[in-house]
């Protein structure tokens, strides 16, 4: 967890610097556990779908105390694994969430969320 | 020893050029790139022309965090995957032959981010061994099918060891990066989010920035 962190750090150390001069005082979203647990996922050999839930919805509570807004494709993430897990209502919330926040996604959510009610 | 004061700052000036990396000499062009505007990208399981099979997920993984902080939506990057899987295409190379229609028709993404890994993973030589991460970029407009934007970036635990290389980014991100990397068992997945923020991280010649980012439409004005 820590060496997350670190990592972290580093990377938007990386992109703050990289940027010419132009660096962002604050990153725009929380990404928190998101990229990690997306790679969890396609690794696809270690926590279950559950645990991945659970460290994800953890992470939503973090950037709600901190007011950051999640990332794009947060919620549609939480979306994915909720439908392996059987549960369609929270299925539909993700989708429907993602959608609220980030209309850019709402051809895409539709389409996903028509396939779910069948 | 003016002498070697004077050259100390050259060479202290020489380091910081490098490292803001402003002195770029062949402007790209963003014509295309202006004229569409796109708002949202729909970034693809990336093609994988190295040996390593992780090599498509763990940068795939990793493209989100800097596409996102550049202004884009950025299409979560998993459940895509899942969509094509659940339509019958798990092969990237196959994903990136669909026609350009086709995914703006699903997805309703105005631009695609089509990557290609390089480099994936440790090579060892007699005297060491480098863990090196490189891909190559587009992205297309989804609507026209015109290239917008194409560039590519490496990222490697080479690079400790040649500190001209990357220069003072590269030399402060590796000298983080190294403690934590031998503590970890999947290398490849950190150089694979450091070679991510190189390539789509907006700099001179890179990708512009978005409309959810405050620069966005800002990225000719003189930086501050």
């Amino acid at each position: 967890m820590t060496i997350r962190r670190l990592t972290l750090s580093a990377l938007l150390l990386a992109a703050g610097l990289s940027g010419c001069a132009g660096q962002q005082a604050k990153p725009l979203y929380h990404w928190g556990v998101y990229q990690p647990q997306v790679y969890e996922y396609f690794k696809g050999d270690g926590a279950s779908h559950e645990a991945q839930i659970a460290a994800l919805e953890a992470d939503v509570q973090q950037a709600r105390a901190k007011d950051e807004p999640l990332p794009p494709g947060y919620h549609a993430h939480l979306g994915l694994l909720y439908s392996h897990t059987g549960k369609l209502d929270q299925v539909k919330q993700e989708f429907t969430t993602e959608k609220t926040l980030y209309p850019e996604s709402s051809a895409f959510m539709d389409f996903l969320l028509r396939n779910f009610k069948n | 020893m003016r002498f070697s004061t004077l050259q100390g700052l050259l060479a202290l000036l020489a380091v910081v050029l490098l490292a803001t990396g402003c002195a770029t000499p062949k402007p790209y062009d963003y014509s295309a790139y202006k004229q569409s505007r796109p708002k949202s990208v729909l970034i693809l399981p990336p093609l994988n022309s190295s040996p390593e099979v992780k090599a498509s997920y763990g940068m795939l993984a990793q493209l989100s965090h800097p596409l996102g902080e550049a202004g884009y939506y950025v299409y979560p990057v998993a459940v895509v995957d899942e969509t094509f899987r659940q339509n019958g295409l798990s092969a990237a190379g196959d994903i990136h032959a669909l026609p350009v229609a086709k995914l703006h028709d699903i997805f309703g993404a105005d631009a695609a981010l089509y990557v290609e890994v390089k480099k994936y993973g440790a090579t060892y030589t007699v005297f060491d061994s480098a863990v090196t991460v490189a891909a190559d970029a587009r992205l297309v407009d989804l609507r026209s099918g015109q290239l917008l934007w194409n560039g590519s970036a490496m990222a490697s635990s080479a690079e400790q060891n040649n500190s001209n290389n990357g220069g003072l980014v590269g030399m402060l991100v590796t000298a983080v990066v190294k403690q934590i990397v031998h503590s970890l068992s999947d290398d490849s997945y950190q150089y694979a989010g450091i070679a991510s923020q190189r390539l789509l991280t907006p700099r001179p010649n890179g990708l512009l920035y978005g409309p959810r980012s405050p620069r966005y439409g800002l990225d000719d004005a003189p930086a501050q």
